[in-house]
């Protein structure tokens, strides 16, 4: 089977799952509005408008405005852009350091895997929220620290996926085939496994972007995430709770906001599971 | 079986060591002393009275030196006075031991996760089994929707919709405490009611994003059980299906369930910060947000500690609910 077979294959299989094409569409659309907000937002986000505040959704203001008389509706789409680029960056860093950690500790076994596997044990033992709550509080809230901190909280799920996909690789004949005619260790890791190895890495970054996104949302909610006046889904929803019995739709509105993009990485991401697995291939659905 | 269980307890130590080390190494990287909190709301604090400060805490040794004291002080229990204006010890403001057990910070955090754990399995697991045993028909498809929105939703959200309506557009429960202004003045069913009313919608807050995902992973380990060749053979031999299910094809699916279960610990007892800031619970997690914000290292330290210790006793009564469910492991 060549390599052009394949990704037709994988294409023809993901193209049948309804919801994934879904939910692609949809991080589409979420990646549009968020790289043009300064053009598709109605207002500035930051424009006071004290004779305005906390009006109900409108036709002038379609999501209503919050306690200063900002448009909801521009903030939420400004916010986007805090979603989608924490996403991003805290699974581009996670994945990094899983994929080298997972790729030294399944290549050289032995001690190394032995003292790796231990760490990630204690990694996956601590309440990560806790630590990330108190890490960020005390290097200081911030769109890079938080990318960062839970970057290098979410690394482990990825180095076990990675270590696994060594373990059976490394003993393969074009691994050996690779070693017989000399090649380094890093190329070996580098050229020859890693790249087999890539597949359920990308699923699990997809999913990871969704909950990357829960969790900064999570952050800013509790007023140690992004800080106002720069507007994201999480603070505006603080200013919701603050309303609760006066303004609804800053409750809701957001929410619904980040409950649709998570579930759309969610269906992406289980679609290409179901694309690339290889087991489901033969099964005609 | 005792061997097995005293080899995994003893095997919690160098990981218990090893959590509590990550977590100071990472708190003593953040810029700035812990003392900082203390000398900057004093403005006439001379240089001397800051350095003695430092002295009193270890600041000036090296940071392993600082762990080592650090350590053998935790391992008699002893977590130090907190930074906050009473400086009362850590360990009393977590489990204050002249209030009421119920009104304890660690018994509440402790009591509202376990009574979710509860709610989780006795709700999910039905759920996985039934949308397994008819795959495809309107239930499992109705709990696969569920399911997918149960994993995207934000929690903290969905505790302000249902403060929303049940606290205040119904007006039905109670949206923030953990007891009434009036609850001294009750009877006793009345206090037990009043606490029940103040707990819905927390555990259930709490239980919700494990709801989705057990009742999801029961669905797919009892899928991939029913279609063994033991559940074949029972079914051949003439067992009744709910034999079949309950008897044969149950005890294996939970395997895979229990060991979930223990891995969820962490992730309840991180989110009991949110459900608690939100709901106004006055357990560890509240307490733990209010000694952030406000850099008490002593406390942050502790609560962090008491965590990884809560957690590691959930993987041991994993372990342990797994060796009642596979008699493999008890014959070793």
């Amino acid at each position: 089977m060549n390599d052009y077979s394949l990704k037709k294959l994988f294409w023809t299989r993901f193209k049948r799952n309804r919801l994934a094409i879904t939910g692609g569409v949809v991080v589409f659309v979420l990646f549009f509005i968020a790289s043009f907000a300064n053009l598709v937002s109605p207002y500035d986000p930051n424009d006071i408008d004290r004779k305005h505040i906390l009006e109900a959704p409108s036709v002038s203001h379609p999501l209503g405005t919050d306690d200063l008389g900002r448009d909801v509706l521009s903030r939420m789409i400004f916010g986007s852009r805090i979603s989608l680029s924490v996403g991003f960056v805290a699974v581009g860093i996670a994945t990094i350091i899983g994929m080298i950690v997972g790729a030294i500790s399944g290549y050289y076994g032995g001690w190394t895997d032995r003292v790796i596997m231990r760490v990630i044990d204690i990694m996956l033992s601590i309440p990560t929220f806790f630590l990330i709550l108190a890490v960020i509080a005390f290097i200081g809230p911030g769109i890079w620290n938080i990318m960062i901190v839970i970057g290098l909280t979410s690394w482990m799920g990825v180095a076990r996926l990675v270590r696994a996909e060594f373990l059976s690789l490394k003993e393969r004949e074009f691994v050996l085939a690779a070693r017989a005619l000399g090649a380094s260790d890093m190329r070996i890791i580098f050229r020859h496994i890693m790249v087999n190895s890539m597949a359920p890495v990308f699923v699990s970054a997809v999913l990871g972007v969704a909950s990357a996104i829960l969790v900064e949302s999570a952050l800013s909610f509790l007023g140690i995430g992004i800080q106002p006046p720069v507007p994201s889904w999480g603070n505006i929803l603080t200013l919701g709770k603050d309303n609760i019995e006066i303004a609804w739709w800053l409750s809701v509105f957001p929410g619904v906001a980040i409950l649709i993009t998570v579930l759309s990485y969610n269906l992406v991401g289980e679609g290409l599971q179901d694309a690339l697995d290889p087991r489901l291939w033969g099964s005609g659905k | 079986m005792i061997t097995y269980l005293a080899k995994r307890f003893f095997e919690m130590i160098p990981t218990l060591f090893g959590i509590t080390l990550v977590s100071f190494l990472i708190l003593q990287l953040a810029p700035g002393k812990p003392t900082d909190v203390l000398t900057e709301m004093n403005p006439k604090i001379t240089p001397e009275a800051r350095e003695r400060l430092e002295k009193l805490y270890g600041l000036d040794k090296p940071m392993m030196v600082q762990y080592g004291m650090w350590l053998k002080r935790v391992v008699k229990l002893d977590f130090g006075n907190s930074f906050s204006t009473d400086r009362r010890p850590v360990l009393e403001k977590i489990w204050d031991t002249k209030q009421a057990l119920i009104d304890r910070r660690l018994f509440i955090t402790f009591f509202i996760n376990l009574l979710s754990m509860i709610l989780i399995f006795i709700v999910a697991i039905p759920i996985g089994i039934s949308s397994a045993t008819h795959q495809h028909s309107l239930f499992d498809k109705i709990t696969t929707v569920f399911v997918f929105i149960g994993f995207a939703m934000p929690t903290f959200w969905f505790a302000l919709l249902l403060m929303m309506l049940f606290g205040i557009h119904l007006d039905w429960l109670p949206i923030s405490g953990f007891k009434s202004m009036n609850y001294e003045s009750l009877t006793l069913s009345g206090q037990i009611w009043d606490r029940t009313r103040h707990l819905i919608l927390p555990v259930f807050i709490s239980a919700f994003g494990g709801l989705a995902g057990v009742s999801r992973y029961m669905r797919g380990s009892m899928l991939e059980v029913i279609r063994q060749d033991y559940i074949t053979t029972a079914r051949a031999k003439g067992l009744s299906e709910t034999a079949v299910i309950y008897k044969h094809a149950l005890r294996n699916a939970l395997l895979t369930i229990i060991t979930l279960l223990g891995l969820s610990v962490p992730g309840l007892i991180g989110g009991s910060v949110i459900f608690e800031n939100i709901f106004g619970i006055p357990g560890m997690g509240q307490l733990f947000y209010m000694g952030v914000m406000t850099r008490d290292y002593p406390l942050v330290m502790g609560i962090l500690t008491i965590g990884a210790m809560l957690t590691l006793l959930g993987n041991l009564l994993a372990d342990i609910g797994y060796m009642i469910a596979d008699p493999r492991i008890r014959a070793k």
